[in-house]
């Protein structure tokens, strides 16, 4: 029964102290506007979860994750401002009752695919179905054909690219280069003042817990070790009569469910979005936060995305020249040196000594998941 | 559409966007070449590219702001001076890239992608502090302003020919480096089955490097062309690696041929598109189309079979 086991004792623990962190250490420490700032990174953390899952365990690196963080962002978006654009509220405008967007852009009537997202119902759902039959489709047409490795990877980076241009251009419809901004209330509670904050942290943290469960929950069953064989061993797989397609198609699709969920988290704990987060750029940089947790570490990815964005903003506020260098710099580090990020030092030096210390049986930690194996010790 | 206009109105039309989308296809070649030869051939994804060529481009302002200042007499002829200074600049740097990083990088290819998107972040930031963030753009000499007059309705810039006409010379001397010589011959054997090319006595390491420097120098030539019709500024290499990627791509990696003929039908669909939607919805489409292709057709226009 050990095959779908859900974790091992070392991840219990490693899961527990960062719901420790997350619930208990970081609302005690932090006010609210950093707390806020926290938030915001954890949803990117959605993202980097997603990546452990397609890019470390199934090999299919992504770089259009900024898409479905995107679309997820923008679905919860839209419902925020036609709440925000209420008739009483854009009154003074030639049209009330449309975001103010498209009543600056000479758009009279609220576009056909606007209006479903007036439904709460509907747009939960839209956050999950409409990436995640995006990421099918994408899917579907590449890994039948056996597109993967870089061409995946630069094609993916395109669609990235067009979306983003689309965005941007179709001004009237999206918002533009500015995107979706003053958004106020989810069915009429104020998602701006300090307490919505604080309740909001807590709901992504939840969500997050949950995305974590799931993707433990991958790792372990006889899926995950599937993906890790195709990894390795595409053809060995294969030949074994499974469908490779099949599980890279699944591991493409729950990777880009949890960016949107990441994507629309964002929304209502930012209070906007708008293409940047959508391009090429954050796309990289969504990648870079899991190759610096450790790409095969699923608490390495949150703990990785939360100390990038920390020293991305301690150090683009003091030293805003030398931010890209060191960013630069220590993603060559990673990739060159520690190519399994923090979960691999922490797992290859620092584990060791304390269980050394505390003088556990275990000398090799379970979470940081060096080897493919350690789901299922021989018993 | 075409109510407005006349059928000679419309035929100039044609020719005027089809001249802009050739010098759109002469960037795309350059920067397409050295990538071809980097990515096609060694299987590296350098996202960095596009840093190499503006580095390029710095190059050349520095040599024309030179010339400018002491030796004005000279200055219509600083542009061959600056494109050699460039393709050295840019493979010097090139070479100093595949011995720190590419090199131990080889047998994971996806992590070259991500080694060099750090690097162009880094390279991005130095030419932020060394030459400021503003774009910059070299002054053209005389010979080259002004336009040729085909007919009465059909114009065509000097520049822009003097462009094409080096992406010719350019592509026609890669051509025969790869095709003809000894180093390409040898840099094909690599590519082909690596091992057998080490047997039989080829110094493999020594070919990867200096393919990826010829690469790299390539690019910073383009960069050097890229002078005579746009401005240059710290990110404007970011702008054309995913088009560059995907020009290299549709063309089928590892092949000459299709990477020209990739670049044409891009760029003249682009601009032939631009005429009659927005510029970003010429390349949406324009993107849509080649991604739709790959989808039907993973291994480009023109594939190569390789011995993996």
């Amino acid at each position: 029964m050990n095959d779908s086991r859900f974790a091992t004792r070392s991840e219990l623990i490693g899961i527990l102290v960062l719901a420790a962190l997350l619930v208990v250490v970081l609302p005690l420490c932090l006010d609210v506007f950093r707390l806020n700032l926290v938030a915001k990174y954890l949803t990117y953390a959605f993202v980097a979860l997603g990546l452990v899952i397609c890019w470390g365990y199934g090999g299919i690196l992504s770089l259009g994750q900024g898409v479905f963080f995107g679309l997820g962002g923008y679905c919860m978006a839209m419902f925020l401002k036609l709440e925000a654009s209420s008739v009483e509220n854009t009154k003074i405008q030639s049209t009330p009752g449309i975001p103010d967007f498209m009543d600056w852009n000479q758009i009279t009537a609220l576009p056909f695919f606007w209006k479903p997202f007036h439904s709460l119902t509907f747009t939960i759902a839209a956050v999950i179905l409409v990436p995640g039959i995006f990421a099918l489709i994408i899917g579907a047409a590449m890994f039948k054909r056996r597109v993967g490795g870089t061409y995946f990877a630069i094609i993916t980076q395109a669609v990235a690219a067009i979306l983003t241009i689309l965005i941007v251009g179709q001004q009237g419809y999206t918002g533009g280069i500015n995107g979706m901004t003053d958004l106020r209330t989810l069915k009429g509670w104020d998602i701006r003042p300090d307490h919505a904050k604080i309740v909001l942290y807590f709901f992504e943290v939840g969500l997050l817990f949950a995305c974590i469960f799931i993707a433990q929950f991958v790792r372990h069953s006889k899926l995950g070790r599937i993906l890790v064989a195709m990894r390795d061993q595409e053809d060995r797989v294969r030949f074994s009569g499974y469908s490779v397609a099949n599980f890279k198609i699944f591991a493409f699709c729950i990777a880009a469910v949890f960016a949107a969920i990441g994507g629309a988290m964002f929304a209502l704990n930012v209070g906007f979005m708008s293409p940047s987060f959508v391009g090429i750029v954050p796309s990289i940089e969504m990648v870079i936060y899991t190759a610096v947790g450790g790409r095969l570490s699923i608490l390495g990815a949150v703990y990785g995305t939360i100390l990038v964005n920390f020293a991305k903003t301690s150090l683009s506020e003091s030293f805003p020249e030398l931010w890209l260098f060191g960013l630069g710099g220590l993603f060559i580090a990673v990739v060159l040196a520690f190519p399994n990020g923090l979960a691999g030092i922490w797992g290859d030096y620092i584990q060791p000594r304390i269980s050394k210390l505390i003088g556990a049986r275990k000398p090799k930690s379970g979470w940081t998941d060096n080897s493919v194996a350690d789901g299922a010790p021989a018993e | 559409m075409f109510g407005d206009y006349s059928i000679g109105d419309l035929g100039s039309i044609f020719v005027m966007q089809g001249f802009a989308g050739l010098i759109l296809f002469s960037v795309y070649v350059l920067m397409a070449l050295g990538l071809a030869i980097i990515f096609g051939q060694m299987g590296v994804i350098n996202m960095a590219h596009g840093e190499f060529m503006i580095l390029g481009a710095y190059v050349t302002w520095m040599t024309s702001s030179f010339f400018q200042s002491y030796l004005p007499s000279l200055f219509s002829g600083y542009f061959f001076l600056a494109m050699i200074l460039a393709f050295f600049a840019s493979g010097a740097l090139g070479m100093l890239v595949e011995w720190v990083l590419i090199r131990h990088l080889y047998k994971r290819p996806l992590d070259t992608l991500l080694a060099t998107w750090g690097l162009s972040l880094m390279l991005q930031q130095a030419y932020r502090s060394i030459f400021g963030a503003r774009e910059v753009g070299v002054e053209l000499p005389q010979w080259m302003l002004g336009s040729l007059h085909v007919t009465d309705s059909i114009e065509v810039p000097i520049n822009g020919v003097f462009v094409m006409g080096l992406t010719v010379l350019i592509t026609i001397a890669v051509a025969y480096i790869m095709y003809k010589s000894r180093w390409g011959r040898q840099v094909r054997a690599v590519v082909q089955n690596r091992i057998m090319a080490g047997a039989v006595g080829i110094n493999t390491a020594k070919v990867d490097r200096y393919t990826f420097a010829l690469g790299c120098g390539i690019a910073g030539v383009a960069g050097s062309a890229f002078t005579m019709i746009g401005s240059t500024g710290p990110t404007s290499g970011q702008l054309y690696i995913v088009d560059t990627f995907l020009v290299v791509v549709f063309g089928g990696a590892a092949s000459l041929l299709g990477t020209i003929a990739s670049a044409f039908s891009i760029s003249q669909t682009q601009s032939t598109l631009e005429f009659f939607t927005s510029g970003s919805m010429a390349k949406v489409m324009t993107l849509l189309a080649v991604v739709g292709i790959l989808m039907l057709r993973p291994q480009g226009l023109f594939a190569l079979k390789v011995r993996k």
